[in-house]
């Protein structure tokens, strides 16, 4: 910025850019955050309450995020190695101090607060896997990749163990994200694939009696009909009789969704589609492809390749989770219990998707004037 | 390391990147795609389907029953069926007043108090949109009654359903056992999946051991329901799976015989075959009527079971633990053979007592004034005490221990049945352990006679006897003999399972005491001759028992038994095994407080070897033909 200050006031553009804010981001943001509490409203049966804890988290998350996007996408580099050690660490903690809800231990209750370490690990993931390449040439080598391993399989065994499979199972994805990325080449990739699938049996004997179940009633939802395979038909129905044009704001069944007991946070994409329709699964899948584009575009406009992974992986991640809660929720993946991003009920994943824009967001803004 | 930074080559890098991020769009076009094409399914492809009629049509999701599995005999006799019932079951979430709805139904259709409870039970962890069965075995005429008023019940139906019933009921009463209603803290303990909507578990006998393999995997149907509740169409339907159906080893006819043969008397029957483990009859009485129990048996009912003195619900095959008495006399020869105490042919002297060191005590043989100069085939056919102590001073309780526990004296069988008990081998760890004193030596004697601490169950008296029959060889008793899958008619044969054969040092000894025991019926001499030892159209080898339940003080002569009192008439014993070149069957009866070995328990163990090997076979094959 110039020393001399004009007499001007800022446009508004000129005041997003001096706050290192990226307006399409904002923009789309907003309306997905603020079509979020609508739905919420309706899916926490007209509770004020809800809505408004939800929208103090909100809140939380957007101061977060625009103090992050001050941050130096440099900072990040430095900043990662503690972030991940706290990571580590809280989810260690987590083990002994954690509440335990729904036979897990994945929270820690700091009295008005309540998080869950294992959100924050979705993204100090890939910002470590992305701070080892800083240094280090691209393509990944097999050193590369057993080192890596070592980073995703530590805390991914922390929060396997609380247990969350689920979570586990996107950290160990956004790790490896970043490792697609950055080039892993197509036949390691496929090497990869293939141990995995030679471990399947292994996972599968070390999962809780109630994971093998949730699996097995994917496949065959008629095999627990009353049961968890019951969440399943209700949330199909409920999205069936949606229709073209939904049964309009507040006017879903209720009946079907009060046992759905997750409606206000992992299926509450069902009651979106009850009562927005077709139509509004195409507008929400739109706002959502807009926002995974933007970050697509920053990632291809990044200037290193430490920012293009991370804003890359972002990307691709936030998209992956829009996919398995909405695949989760029309009955095409077992029940997994991930959060729609951005409307879920729910603090942490609303605070670390901000923070997650607001990395994106800083590493837009802070071009330098000669690219690497 | 910091001073050497790896060279980058940052163009490359960045087209490495772009590369990558090329193929990410694709997929995620693809991707959307999926769900875009799932959503339009669901939403406008199947809209109809999913959307109801009217606004108060509502979808609902029922459990299906699975068809409880059958039990057979081995011949395709049913023992077990299920007969059409129906019940009457609640929705909670469709009534609005549980009470006033509960009294207005208690005019067509009788509902207990104790209904009522069971149902409040049952809603407290149920949620509301499941339906609660709230009486079983209707009427007819309730059926018809409530059909007529249904309008005014909403969230209530009948439900057709089917029942138990045990056909045979007493006679198998004890080894089918019988299904009951589930309780809390049963439920509690199930796989929720298998047991939704569940009203009946199997409690005891067959229907308890192999629950898993009879009640089969819950389907579950989506039906649309109208305003007032009544289903108005099936929308999907998933098939339950039935329970698989059993054959067991047991011959209904058989089991008739040997129940009959008891006449009067309470006691058990168990009839083995040695070449395979089959349990050919297994039989306890008195018994009761299993049926009592399917639809939940009324307390006065019960508490009659309960109170009998003769305890019907006795399971006296496998948990009657009775002194065994003489019947153990062939295992304590082969041991004293074994253990080189004495020949066969040796002669040995009984005055009808004997006296151990340092005291003036009588242990009396049976016969008073003594059975003279006796060899050990005599010993075993005129069941002499005497020779038999004089055989235990010499061998100890140690070895007698060890020879008693090779024939499965002491320990469960493992049959499939639940709640079977040991019986007890006494030892000097036994003795030690359950009394805190030394073994004494006149213990020794009377442990030898099968009296003293030691018991065993009419299942180990036969398994013992099979194990003489067979020479040592034999196989794990078991009474499940074949499964069927009901839909791919499939049928799966157990194979018998030989157990740890009994190796002797000298096989010739098992000639001899297989001759003592042809030579009880066959002899004249022979304490079964005079009962069982007429008309034999096949070789038969036995050893009768007739156990003391009171001590006898020194100097008394025993009284007649019709003279004692009931409960202190001895236990009569038979085992036997035929025919003895080739042994197909073998018998183990006691007839509780029956008195004489010989003259009570052996002819029941003749009707029974009669019917079995000389029997017809049972004309009516059913179209479930297992015979192999």
């Amino acid at each position: 910025m110039t020393a001399e200050a004009t007499n001007k006031t800022p446009t508004p553009t000129e005041w997003v850019a001096r706050w290192h804010l990226d307006l399409p981001l904002l923009i789309g943001l907003a309306v997905c955050i603020t079509l979020g509490l609508f739905v919420l409203y309706s899916a926490s049966n007209r509770s004020m309450d809800v809505v408004t804890d939800q929208g103090l988290r909100i809140a939380l998350g957007l101061v977060c995020m625009v103090v992050v996007a001050q941050i130096p996408p440099e900072w990040f580099r430095t900043l990662t190695p503690p972030s991940y050690l706290l990571g580590l660490v809280l989810l260690v903690l987590v083990l002994f101090v954690g509440d335990a809800a729904m036979g897990a231990r994945r929270w820690i209750d700091l009295g008005p607060v309540q998080f869950q370490p294992s959100e924050i690990m979705k993204i100090a993931m890939p910002l470590a896997v992305a701070a080892w390449f800083n240094d280090r040439p691209i393509p990944p080598k097999l050193p590369d990749i057993f080192a890596i391993a070592i980073i995703i399989m530590i805390p991914v065994a922390l929060v396997a163990n609380q247990p969350d499979l689920g979570t586990a199972v996107l950290i160990v994805g956004s790790g490896v994200a970043v490792l697609y990325l950055a080039g892993l080449r197509w036949r390691t990739i496929g090497i990869l694939f293939l141990i995995v699938l030679a471990a399947a049996p292994l996972i599968w004997f070390n999962m809780h009696e109630y994971q093998q179940q949730r699996v097995l009633t994917f496949f065959n939802p008629s095999r627990d009909p009353t049961g968890a395979g019951y969440h399943i038909i209700q949330s199909k129905i409920a999205i069936g009789s949606g229709g073209l044009f939904g049964k309009g704001w507040l006017n879903g069944t209720q009946s079907h969704l009060n046992f759905l007991p997750a409606s206000d946070t992992d299926f509450i994409f069902a009651v979106l589609a009850e009562e927005a329709g077709f139509l509004g699964v195409l507008g929400l899948l739109a706002l959502y492809v807009f926002l995974v584009a933007r970050g697509l575009y920053i990632s291809i406009k990044s200037q290193d390749t430490f920012q293009r992974l991370v804003s890359g992986s972002l990307s691709l991640t936030f998209f992956i989770y829009v996919f398995i809660n909405i695949g989760m929720v029309a009955g095409l993946l077992p029940v997994v219990g991930v959060p729609l991003p951005l409307i879920s009920y729910g603090g942490t994943s609303m605070v670390v998707m901000l923070i997650a824009f607001g990395i994106l967001m800083s590493i837009h803004t802070h071009k330098k004037l000669l690219a690497t | 390391m910091a001073d050497e930074k790896a060279f980058k080559n940052h163009p490359a890098e960045r087209r490495i990147f772009l590369s990558r991020i090329i193929v990410v769009v694709l997929a995620m076009f693809v991707m959307l795609g999926i769900l875009v094409t799932r959503m339009g399914w669901l939403q406008i492809a199947k809209h109809d389907y999913f959307t109801t009629r009217s606004k108060d049509n509502r979808m609902r999701v029922e459990v299906v029953q699975p068809v409880r599995g059958l039990i057979y005999d081995r011949n395709g006799t049913i023992l077990a069926q299920n007969l059409p019932a129906y019940r009457l079951v609640v929705i909670p979430e469709q009534v609005e007043n549980m009470d006033k709805a509960l009294d207005r139904l208690s005019q067509y259709v009788e509902i207990r108090k104790k209904d009522r409870e069971h149902l409040r039970r049952r809603l407290a962890h149920t949620p509301s949109f499941r339906a609660v069965p709230m009486r079983l075995n209707l009427s007819k005429r309730e059926v018809a009654r409530f059909e007529v008023n249904r309008y005014r019940f909403p969230g209530m139906e009948i439900r057709a359903g089917l029942s138990r019933y045990y056909p045979l009921g007493r006679f198998t009463g004890h080894v089918v056992g019988y299904v009951g209603g589930i309780t809390g803290p049963e439920l509690l303990m199930l796989n929720d999946q298998r047991y939704r909507g569940a009203t009946r578990i199997g409690k005891t006998g067959i229907e308890l051991y192999y629950e898993s393999l009879l009640r089969g995997y819950p389907g579950s149907r989506i039906v649309e329901a109208n305003a007032v509740g009544r289903t108005v169409r099936t929308l999907e339907y998933h098939p339950p799976r039935s329970g698989k159906n059993l054959y067991l080893t047991i011959s209904a006819r058989l089991q008739k015989v040997a129940f009959q043969a008891l006449g009067k008397h309470s006691g058990a029957v168990v009839a083995l075959n040695p070449e395979s483990g089959d349990v050919l009859a297994m039989v306890s009485k008195p018994s009761y009527n299993t049926n009592l129990f399917v639809g939940g048996i009324s307390s006065k009912a019960y508490n009659r079971l309960l109170n009998n003195p003769r305890n019907p619900l006795y399971h006296r095959a496998i948990q009657g633990q009775y002194p065994p008495g003489s019947v153990v006399k062939p295992v304590m020869a082969l041991a004293a053979l074994e253990s080189g105490v004495i020949e066969p042919e040796k002669q040995v002297w009984c005055p009808g007592y004997v006296t151990l060191e340092g005291s003036d005590h009588h242990y009396r043989g049976w016969a008073r004034w003594g059975q003279g100069w006796v060899d050990m085939r005599e010993a075993i056919y005129r069941s002499t005490d005497v020779y038999f102590y004089k055989m235990a001073m010499k061998m100890g309780i140690d070895t007698i221990h060890k020879f008693g526990s090779m024939f499965g004296l002491g320990q469960k069988t493992g049959i499939d049945l639940p709640s079977e008990n040991s019986g007890i081998m006494p030892s000097r760890g036994w003795k030690h352990a359950h009394h805190g004193t030394r073994w004494f030596p006149g213990e020794t004697l009377i442990t030898v006679i099968g009296q003293g601490y030691m018991t065993a169950t009419p299942l180990q008296l036969a398994q013992m006897t099979s194990l003489i029959a067979q020479r040592g060889k034999g196989y794990q008793p078991h009474l499940l003999r074949a499964v069927r899958n009901p839909k791919s008619g499939q049928l799966r044969t157990i194979k018998p399972d030989p157990i740890k054969p009994i190796n002797l040092d000298n096989p010739k000894h098992w000639d001899v005491v297989i001759d003592g025991m042809r030579a009880v019926v066959n002899n004249a001499r022979g304490t079964a001759h005079d009962y069982i030892g007429k008309n034999l159209q096949y070789t038969l080898a036995g050893k009768s028992g007739t156990a003391q339940v009171t001590e006898l003080k020194q100097g008394v002569i025993a009284p007649d038994i019709e003279d004692m009192p009931y409960g202190q008439r001895p236990h009569a014993l038979f085992i036997a095994f035929a025919p003895i070149e080739d042994p197909k069957i073998a018998v183990a009866v006691i007839v509780e407080h029956g008195g004489g070995g010989s003259s009570v328990a052996s002819p029941v163990a003749r009707k029974v070897i009669d019917a079995y090997l000389l029997g017809d076979k049972p004309v009516r094959q059913a179209k479930a033909d297992v015979s192999s």
